[in-house]
């Protein structure tokens, strides 16, 4: 079944050359048949030269555009050829692209957005993650979860798959603003009223460069998503919803 | 509360009405919105509450609390316009880039004459 679907592999990546060679190698044994795009947002080191050496698609932005910069061009780049499914996957070597193949198939391809999201840490907690920060994320979780109709343990991971209307939907809407891409797209997919469920999985340390969460970072973070729900509130939510009137999966959620 | 006071509540309330409304519709951005509600929130709580502000301006040594308010309000809209003209160089710099680029793919692609 998912053999017979068009998948992309989009990898963000900034500064990643220590990783990026990894990364590449391990997605193309775990998914053979997918195309995979890099998109270089304006790195100063050799990560496009080692993305482009290893045989796949790069696209250079001409500025740093941030992660939701970088994902809005690979959801434009998807849309416009038509891809079935499109799959998240960093840079830096946490997302282990051997869960990829499970992702796709957990993927609804019904009519309709849909995304799986690749939760962090699952109930053994191994991964290693500042006790308030856990804190935070867990209380954000569960607010998410109740918002969206589905449990979820981990709404900041990056590492996710979506279906063809979902890459639709975000080839126009996914938020480009610093910090917050992760969990200002999921209020963006269940405002359209997007199927979205999540996987288990163990994620690895990074093997290389900087970790993108300082103190300050996380404190910054945690008020962006404060004040995104606090919105999500007051919008309306017809703005987001998909254009074609035939669309069956737009019900209301309490 | 006296005449003056209420005005001020009311015009700051007012302006939170405003900047929320533009939230709402997406005409603002987020960053730029949460800069003024920031600025409207002290102005409400010293609307209801004057004499907050006159212990503030006497503490920090001010005789004449309204030269305090004057004072902040010119500090405040100096940062403003120096944080807008940085953005502006930063954007001015993107648009030349972006043209930049445009002229050269126009001339791989063979329509740029």
């Amino acid at each position: 079944m998912s053999e017979l679907r068009r998948v992309l592999v989009v990898v963000p990546a900034w500064n990643e050359e220590g990783s990026i060679g990894s990364v590449l190698y391990e997605i193309s044994r775990s998914l053979p048949t997918a195309d995979v795009l890099v998109v270089d947002d304006f790195s100063s080191d050799h990560t496009a030269a080692i993305a482009r050496a290893a045989g796949v698609d790069v696209i250079s932005n001409v500025f740093n555009l941030g992660v939701g910069g970088a994902m809005r061009v690979g959801f434009r780049y998807a849309a416009d050829r038509g891809y079935d499914a499109l799959v998240q996957i960093d840079a830096d070597g946490q997302h282990d692209p051997a869960y990829a193949p499970a992702l796709l198939e957990a993927l609804d391809s019904a009519p309709g957005p849909a995304l799986v999201i690749a939760a962090r840490f699952d109930s053994s907690e191994d991964f290693p993650v500042p006790r308030a920060r856990r804190w935070a994320m867990r209380l954000l979780a569960t607010y998410l979860s109740r918002l969206i109709g589905c449990r979820l343990t981990d709404a900041t991971s990056g590492y996710r798959a979506y279906n063809r209307d979902a890459v639709v939907l975000f080839a126009r809407t996914y938020p480009a603003d610093y910090l917050s891409d992760t969990v200002e797209s999921l209020i963006i997919a269940s405002d359209a009223g997007a199927r979205i469920s999540q996987l288990s999985t163990v994620m690895r340390e990074r093997t290389a460069g900087m970790p993108s969460q300082s103190r300050a970072r996380s404190l910054l973070y945690l008020s962006r998503v404060a004040l995104m729900l606090f919105l999500q509130v007051i919008r309306p939510r017809s703005a987001l919803r998909p254009t074609a009137p035939d669309q069956p999966n737009v019900e209301e959620k309490p | 509360m006296s005449g003056v006071h209420l005005t001020v509540l009311l015009s700051t309330g007012a302006a939170v009405a405003a900047v929320v409304e533009l939230l709402r519709r997406r005409h603002i951005r987020e960053k730029y919105a949460v800069v003024w509600l920031a600025v409207c929130l002290p102005m409400i709580v010293f609307a209801i509450d004057p004499n907050l502000f006159n212990r503030l301006a006497h503490a920090i040594g001010v005789i004449n609390p309204p030269d305090l308010l004057t004072v902040l309000a010119c500090l405040f809209l100096l940062v403003v316009c120096v944080y807008m003209s940085w953005e502006l160089g930063r954007l001015d710099d993107r648009t030349r880039r972006l043209a930049e680029e445009v002229a050269l793919l126009r001339r791989d692609v063979g329509t740029g004459h």
